[in-house]
């Protein structure tokens, strides 16, 4: 069943074409990623698709969700459904949270939100939440403020706050490329066991090739805004691909691999 | 937090005490002397001896700020030099048009800067924000006091409804005329400084409304302005606080002039002619309560500023 | 320059440099002539409207011609905006170098004597100066500079901090540049957009602060005429002939309009630029 499908998506700003007739979907209980260099569209796409695409972006095309069309509703509606049905994890842990505001109440917040839980139930859940996302001693953490934590217990919670609804979609826009490399890897794990536990379908946003082959099964290449191919990470080792796929992954065997010389390797 | 106010409230103290060395050795500079004021032009040198032997200014300069402080720690602000009459009256007098004025002031600065600085950026990309934008852009160059007369000349002079001038003789005892009195005063000075502020509100709820956190908020399930309303004000409010804190002198300031304007018996008019009379104790107590006042305000705003934001907890 | 250009794009730029130019065409012409003598007075024509008997602007109780009064106005206010505006940069300058470049302890004290100053009103300082020397168009400049000068280093102190961490510099210091060298070959050229605009927008406040002074009586002489003083000369007639009082408030209100949109201006055309060349 296709929950998420993108059809011919265009997003305009300031005159340039950032993101070009990009088409896609996403299946129910299916991984995807989606990879390109940076300036590729890839996080404009996502954010059109959950309808926070900064204001002067113009952007025509059709994103429909269970078959409901996302794109021209009003914010209200939009609303309703994004931390319930759609939800997305940013990039920047540093700067996703609210400073002035305990973290106890933001992750309560989706709860109060759509669930209509108490103050009381939703402290109670957020306990809980921050237990399940991997938080240290969680009665004294939701009390904490962002900048107690570091970032990838952060980053942990604004996983946290995208899966409390238990959505159906969640997108995942770079979310350890701010991330220590040492603590990357356990929030991947952490994203791929959850999603799995839920249920729910992943669109996996970055533009390290090495990343997505532990989290998803399939993915999509951009590059200068267009879709430019469509496969998955078994069929990455043989076949042809496109140029950007190629660079990519000839990108990420340096990184893995690095030889004297190569302007890749490294870190 | 404690440790902080502690320490806040030392530097209060220090800057009101150099405050008042500042205040007590620049008067001093002036040019001539009450003596000759109230002596007139035909005393005689011994004549003016006696007179600032009387008063006390033949004595060193420390022992005369000496004499001056221990009084302003009692509250007693000392004796007109010229007509004897005593300034912490004089003073309590004039701060009962003065303190509801500057107090009226903010308020009004404050409910227009507030919503339609909100408004502004909410619509800044529309003719709506632009367009207040651009009147609030006209009111920070309209001089206060021209403002003022503006409004004389509409609601005093063509329209007739409220009061050009004056304030009731005696004062808060007729609370209707007093009230009608400082209408208009409040519009020039709430207005001028609203129009300021107004600015830095905007771009205060700009730098919010464009953050990372309040996209969180949105993809969590807020809408737009709910995410303003929960997420962004209380973080727009810091830099807000911190020019309100600025403004305030200025505000104060105008207050002064407003009161020239609309000839209103209050602590400006009564600066204004003392220190043209060169009263020293009454210039000096006048501008210490002034900038007394300021100082202690920049103090609330920061132990606001501190209280609001955690993160200035832990750096101590 | 470059920056010309830019500014030649904008509606807010243009605007300000026609006030601007205007204001220093004003100046300049009524120096050589103006229609009547400002300072004459002319009792046979007293209280006279507009356009009437040669009198663009009306005359006032003692026949004085308002244009003429407006034009010779220009030159107090032209001229208090760049004095002051010259002050402020001075000793924005010297008081923000005091605080960066010097051993920490001087730099610790000039910083928070900074912040002290900061809070005190600047006409407060004008009254009280004014007070002391007697009123006129210097101690009022020399107050407003002062006062603003206080603002300016507050912004320029900043803007050195953010230069003094750059590469260049600390490689300037590695080769062992002298203090001044480095302060004159790389500090003033970095901060000089920002004070540009800083000092564009402290015309602008001394245009309005030297209005009120002399308005309050604390400013240019009664005798010389200014803006100022038309308001408070015209304010006592405000019920018989309100347009006496709109004309200079206008002139006012339009000059600092202009200021203001030219250091608005200014910062747009300088920001990015400087961003990109460096």
């Amino acid at each position: 069943m296709t929950l998420l499908e993108i059809t011919d998506l265009t997003v305009r700003i300031g005159g340039k074409t950032v993101v070009d007739g990009v088409s896609f979907a996403l299946e129910a209980g299916e991984r995807l990623g989606m990879i390109g260099e940076s300036g590729s569209g890839k996080s404009l796409t996502a954010l059109a698709a959950i309808g926070l695409l900064p204001e002067e972006a113009t952007v025509t095309g059709s994103v429909r969700l269970h078959g409901r069309e996302l794109l021209g509703l009003p914010d209200r509606a939009l609303a309703k459904i994004r931390g319930e049905q759609l939800a997305m994890v940013f990039q920047e842990p540093m700067t996703a949270l609210n400073p002035l505001m305990r973290i106890g109440k933001q992750l309560a917040e989706p709860l109060r939100l759509h669930r209509g839980l108490s103050r009381g139930a939703a402290r109670a859940r957020a306990i809980e939440l921050a237990d399940k996302v991997g938080l240290p001693d969680p009665d004294r953490i939701v009390r904490a403020f962002p900048h107690q934590l570091s970032g990838g217990q952060r980053q942990r919670v604004g996983i946290a706050i995208a899966l409390a609804c238990e959505p159906a979609v969640l997108i995942a826009d770079e979310p350890t490329t701010a991330l220590d490399v040492t603590v990357q890897a356990e929030i991947l794990a952490l994203l791929r066991d959850l999603v799995d536990e839920q249920g729910a379908s992943l669109l996996f946003i970055t533009h390290d090739l090495a990343v997505l082959s532990s989290v998803v099964s399939g993915l999509v290449v951009l590059a200068d805004g267009k879709l430019v191919e469509r496969t998955d990470i078994a069929a990455l080792a043989h076949g042809r691909h496109d140029p950007h796929t190629a660079e990519l992954l000839r990108a990420a065997r340096a990184a893995a691999f690095p030889t004297p010389g190569d302007p890749d390797a490294g870190s | 937090m404690i440790r902080y106010l502690l320490r806040r409230t030392v530097l209060l103290l220090v800057s009101l005490f150099v405050a008042s060395v500042l205040i007590f050795l620049l008067l001093r500079l002036l040019p001539g002397d009450v003596a000759t004021t109230i002596g007139g032009l035909r005393a005689t040198p011994g004549q003016l001896a006696t007179i600032r032997a009387n008063l006390g200014l033949d004595r060193p300069l420390t022992a005369q700020y000496g004499s001056w402080l221990v009084g302003v720690l009692h509250g007693d602000f000392g004796r007109s030099q010229l007509t004897g009459v005593s300034v912490t009256a004089e003073l309590d007098r004039k701060l009962q048009v003065t303190a509801p004025l500057v107090g009226g002031g903010i308020v009004v600065a404050l409910l227009l800067a507030v919503p339609f600085g909100i408004l502004a950026a909410l619509r800044h990309r529309s003719g709506l924000g632009g367009g207040i934008s651009a009147i609030a852009q006209l009111g920070i160059a309209v001089p206060t006091f021209w403002l003022g007369l503006v409004l004389v000349l509409l609601f005093a002079v063509e329209l007739r409804v409220l009061p050009a001038q004056g304030f009731p003789v005696d004062g808060w005892q007729s609370p209707g005329v007093a009230l009608r009195s400082l209408i208009l005063p409040w519009l020039a000075l709430g207005l001028s400084e609203g129009a300021v502020l107004l600015r830095f509100v905007r771009s205060a709820v700009l730098d919010v409304l464009s953050a990372d956190y309040l996209r969180t908020a949105r993809a969590k399930g807020r809408t737009r302005i709910g995410a303003l309303l929960t997420h962004g004000l209380r973080n727009a409010a810091l830099p807000v606080t911190s020019v309100l804190g600025l403004q305030i002198a200025g505000l104060i300031v105008g207050a002064v002039v407003v009161e020239q304007v609309f000839a209103l018996p209050g602590v400006g008019t009564m600066l204004l002619s003392d220190v043209g009379n060169r009263d020293l104790v009454k210039v000096q107590g006048e501008v210490l309560v002034i900038s007394a006042a300021v100082l202690v305000i920049s103090f609330l705003i920061d132990i606001t500023h501190r209280a609001i934001d955690p993160r200035l907890r832990e750096a101590g | 320059m470059t920056v010309l250009r830019a500014l030649w794009h904008k509606p807010t730029g243009i605007f300000g440099m026609v006030v601007l130019l205007g204001l220093v065409l004003a100046s300049v012409v009524s120096w050589m002539w103006t229609p009547f003598d400002p300072t004459a007075t002319d009792p046979d024509h007293a209280w006279l409207l507009p356009f009437a008997n040669g009198h663009l602007l009306g005359t006032d109780r003692l026949g004085h011609d308002q244009f003429s009064q407006l034009l010779a106005g220009s030159r107090e206010t032209l001229l208090t905006a760049i004095l002051a505006m010259l002050i402020a940069g001075v000793v924005g300058i010297l008081l923000a170098l005091a605080a960066t470049v010097t051993p920490r302890w001087i730099g610790a004290t000039v910083v928070q004597l900074i912040d002290i100053l900061i809070a005190f009103p600047v006409l407060l300082l004008a009254m009280i100066l004014a007070a002391v020397y007697g009123g006129s168009t210097t101690t009022a400049v020399v107050a407003i500079g002062i006062g603003f000068g206080v603002n300016v280093a507050r912004v320029a102190r900043g803007e050195i901090n953010a230069v003094r961490g750059t590469d260049y510099v600390l490689a300037a210091q590695a080769c062992g540049a002298s203090t001044g060298r480095i302060v004159r070959r790389h500090l003033l050229p970095n901060i000089a957009p920002t004070l540009i605009v800083q000092l564009s927008l402290t015309m602008a406040l001394a245009v309005l602060a030297e209005a009120a002074l002399t308005y309050l009586g604390y400013g240019t002489s009664p005798n010389t005429p200014s803006w100022g003083g038309m308001l408070a000369e015209q304010q006592a007639y405000l019920a018989a002939r309100p347009l006496l009082v709109i004309w200079p408030g206008l002139a006012v209100v339009v000059t600092v309009l202009g200021l203001n949109l030219l250091g608005d201006a200014l910062r747009e055309a300088t920001d990015p630029r400087l961003r990109d060349v460096s």
